[in-house]
């Protein structure tokens, strides 16, 4: 030992003074005291709740999921009653928030690229309305815009007894939007293949049609003769195989509509709102990523003889684009985690369903606030790892 | 490897940094602190809401300031916890509140599996229905096919799937997390109709603009009795909780109300169950971690259970409620307190 001390003693005076003075040995000590920290908070917080969990005797089970339920959802897509297993009920919430999130961002998407171009507009009116428009939606918090779009359902629509009929085929209340369902009779597997050999047809008719103008300039009507496969071509199938599909009509029995396909006020205002809010982001972002683009683009472009929305097809969108991506993917991201305040009018989503009641009743609160955590993390992160690859296809291939 | 070592240096550093605190009793905790945290609803009119001033009122707020009588001498040493049912349970285990009066129903799971301990039963209450009299119903059985609001969280949600499974009908749930949202939804015929305990209805249609439009109807679907719980494994603060409850009940039964307390605690009683709960026998208050005049201070600050029950949610409140099962069991009624002894 005694041997050893005065090289040890040596070793740490050099090490004192290396950590100040020499670069290296300074960055890896930062580093170590960073990682020291963050492991400490880790290890307090999960110690913290191991104690205290075991403390007032909880493990951490996740058996739970196996039990019956007990409880009912009105909005449920796959079948679901209260003698359903909790990690049912955990389904349905996942399908629930899937289905907000998705039609959300169609509808966001579609809006915002609208409103983005025509942000632009050179016609005074419609660039000021929408210019209004989209302060004023960004500037209110969602959680108002949801609770007033649920309001306004709730209370200016009619009760169903007095429900506002259109045709007597949908039917509009305040317990929600009614219109009929399609029932499908066996042949009808027809016309899906139908539909599907009109999707594979026009993919191939796309690389056709751009071989043929690559190599002779002239140019197929695609979208035309694609739209006639994919929607027209089924279309005809459907008349051919006998017309295979009838309509349950949602009709007034006792309090409510029964049958029918239904909308209800928790679903139109989480969704429209969410929408709406995002789509609002989105043609900010649109019209950014459009103004990125220099005028000379378009310039060049008639200069050459293209015509002027082949020139934004063709020229500018496709640059635009690669502005416009991953701002884009955040807006995305932000619809799917907002979709969370559905809290706030009582739509089932996760958090309502495993991260709501099936918490309460169970009294799991660390188990179902993890599969809550990890759900919307791995959605998260599957949007992502979507749009990555998105923006990597449309990313300006150099020479 | 650099990587690793400095990650287990790291990991090393941190576990002999960190150390946890064993926390005193809730007793201790409540008398150092000087404020008892007691856990109510958001609002529900005469059981525990702030009233114009802001200051809270109600059935339940009164045993939560009868308990801060006993143990701190004060009845107004009380910080609401406002929760809602969902998060009432996370609240009290989590410690953010010492005591749950928050009409909670006592069930077997919630007593075993979530990890409370209930000190007994303060009002004996059943799952009723609200509807509109314009309905026309006269039944619970009628109401196949209706849409009802539900608060999330509570033991009506699941007594509602069972109601409606067992007698074959089906229902539309409309899930609401208070008990104010449950009543905008109602009156703007989002669901036909709204359940919770029948108490809690009363409470809830005394608020409306027109009350006399709207009826309980006559089935009770389920027993809620409701009551008080604390954190399981306190023995000692479940123990002096749970007698605040019972002596006061027990003084309506002996006719010790708050007008004649003191007055019974300084000359004395011939009987001597009073002088018990008064502190003029025994040492009843030091066994429950209090002194001996724990129960006069209780009951001088808010009255016996039945000047409670009357002041807050009686025939003479807007609640208008009978003492029904709620009368003392010499009354015809079932509360039955436990003696102190």
């Amino acid at each position: 030992m005694a041997a050893s001390s005065a090289t040890s003693e040596s070793g740490r005076q050099s090490l004192w003074y290396r950590i100040f003075y020499d670069k290296e040995t300074r960055s890896t000590a930062i580093q170590v005291l960073t990682l020291t920290l963050l492991f400490a908070f880790f290890f307090y917080i999960i110690r913290n709740a191991v104690i205290n969990l075991e403390a007032i005797g909880k493990g951490y089970s996740f058996k739970f999921l196996w039990e019956p339920s007990n409880y009912d959802i009105n909005q449920t897509l796959i079948e679901y009653d209260s003698r359903s297993p909790h990690w049912r009920a955990t389904i349905v919430g996942i399908l629930n928030t899937l289905l907000v999130a998705v039609t959300g961002i169609i509808i966001a998407t579609v809006v915002g690229f609208i409103m983005g171009v025509l942000r632009l507009s050179h016609n005074w009116l419609i660039n000021k309305v929408v210019y209004v428009y989209i302060e004023y939606v960004r500037n209110v918090p969602v959680l108002l815009h949801i609770l007033m779009v649920h309001g306004v359902i709730v209370n200016t629509l009619p009760l169903p007894r007095n429900a506002i009929s259109i045709d007597d085929t949908f039917f509009l209340t305040n317990r929600g939007f009614y219109t009929p369902k399609p029932l499908f009779e066996p042949a009808m597997w027809a016309v899906f293949i139908a539909f599907v050999v009109g999707i594979v047809f026009s993919i191939w008719f796309n690389h056709y049609a751009k071989k043929v103008q690559d190599a002779t300039g002239k140019i197929y009507p695609v979208i035309w003769i694609s739209l006639a496969a994919i929607i027209l071509f089924p279309i005809l199938v459907y008349f051919v195989v006998g017309s295979p599909m009838s309509f349950e009509m949602a009709e007034l029995r006792g309090f409510n509509f029964k049958g029918g396909l239904v909308l209800r006020p928790e679903y139109l205002a989480l969704t429209l709102a969410l929408a709406l809010y995002t789509a609002a982001f989105i043609a900010e972002i649109v019209r950014a990523g459009i103004q990125a683009i220099s005028h000379g683009q378009t310039e060049a472009s008639y200069a050459l003889g293209i015509k002027p929305n082949r020139t934004m097809r063709l020229v500018i969108i496709p640059q635009a684009l690669r502005v416009i991506i991953p701002p884009l993917s955040s807006q995305y991201l932000n619809l799917t985690k907002n979709s969370s305040l559905a809290i706030a009018i009582g739509y089932m989503d996760i958090v309502a369903t495993i991260g709501g009641i099936s918490l309460n009743q169970t009294g799991r609160e660390m188990e179902c606030m993890t599969i809550v955590l990890a759900l919307y993390l791995s959605f998260s992160l599957m949007i992502s790892a979507f749009m990555n690859w998105y923006n990597k296809k449309m990313k300006l291939v150099e020479r | 490897m650099k990587l690793f070592k400095t990650l287990a240096v790291s990991a090393a550093v941190a576990m002999a940094a960190t150390s946890g605190t064993a926390s005193a009793g809730t007793l201790e905790d409540v008398k150092a602190r000087g404020e008892l945290n007691c856990i109510v609803t958001t609002g529900v009119a005469g059981f525990a809401a702030p009233n114009d001033a802001g200051r809270w009122e109600g059935f339940d707020v009164d045993f939560c300031r009868a308990t801060a009588a006993a143990v701190l001498g004060d009845a107004d040493k009380v910080k609401f916890v406002p929760t809602t049912g969902k998060t009432r349970f996370t609240a009290l285990n989590a410690g953010e509140g010492d005591i749950l009066y928050r009409n909670t129903t006592i069930t077997m799971s919630r007593d075993a599996d979530l990890k409370l301990t209930f000190l007994g039963v303060n009002y004996y209450d059943g799952q009723g229905f609200l509807v509109p009299k314009a309905l026309g119903v006269t039944s619970a059985k009628q109401l196949d096919g209706a849409s009802v609001c539900i608060q999330t969280g509570t033991t009506t949600e699941l007594n509602l799937a069972d109601y409606f499974r067992a007698n074959g009908m089906s229902y539309e749930p409309v899930t609401i997390e208070t008990n104010e949202e449950g009543q905008v939804n109602y009156l703007a015929g989002r669901c036909d109709v709204y359940t919770t305990d029948a108490s809690g209805l009363a409470a809830t249609r005394s608020s409306f603009d027109n009350p006399n439009a709207h009826v309980i109807l006559p089935e009770i679907i389920s027993k809620e009795p409701l009551g008080p719980a604390v954190r399981q494994g306190d023995d000692a603060w479940a123990d002096t909780a749970r007698w605040v409850l019972n002596v006061l009940i027990e003084a309506e039964e002996l006719g010790i109300t708050a007008g004649n307390v003191k007055g019974l605690a300084s000359n004395g009683s011939n009987n001597p169950a009073i002088n018990r709960i008064t502190g003029v026998e025994g040492s009843y208050g030091e066994m429950i971690g209090l002194d001996k005049d724990w129960a006069v201070r209780a009951i001088s600050a808010v009255g016996n259970y039945g000047e409670i029950f009357e002041r807050n949610i009686g025939v003479n409140t807007p609640l208008g409620l009978a003492r029904g099962l709620n009368a003392q069991w010499t009354e015809g009624g079932i509360l039955y307190a436990a003696p102190a002894r």
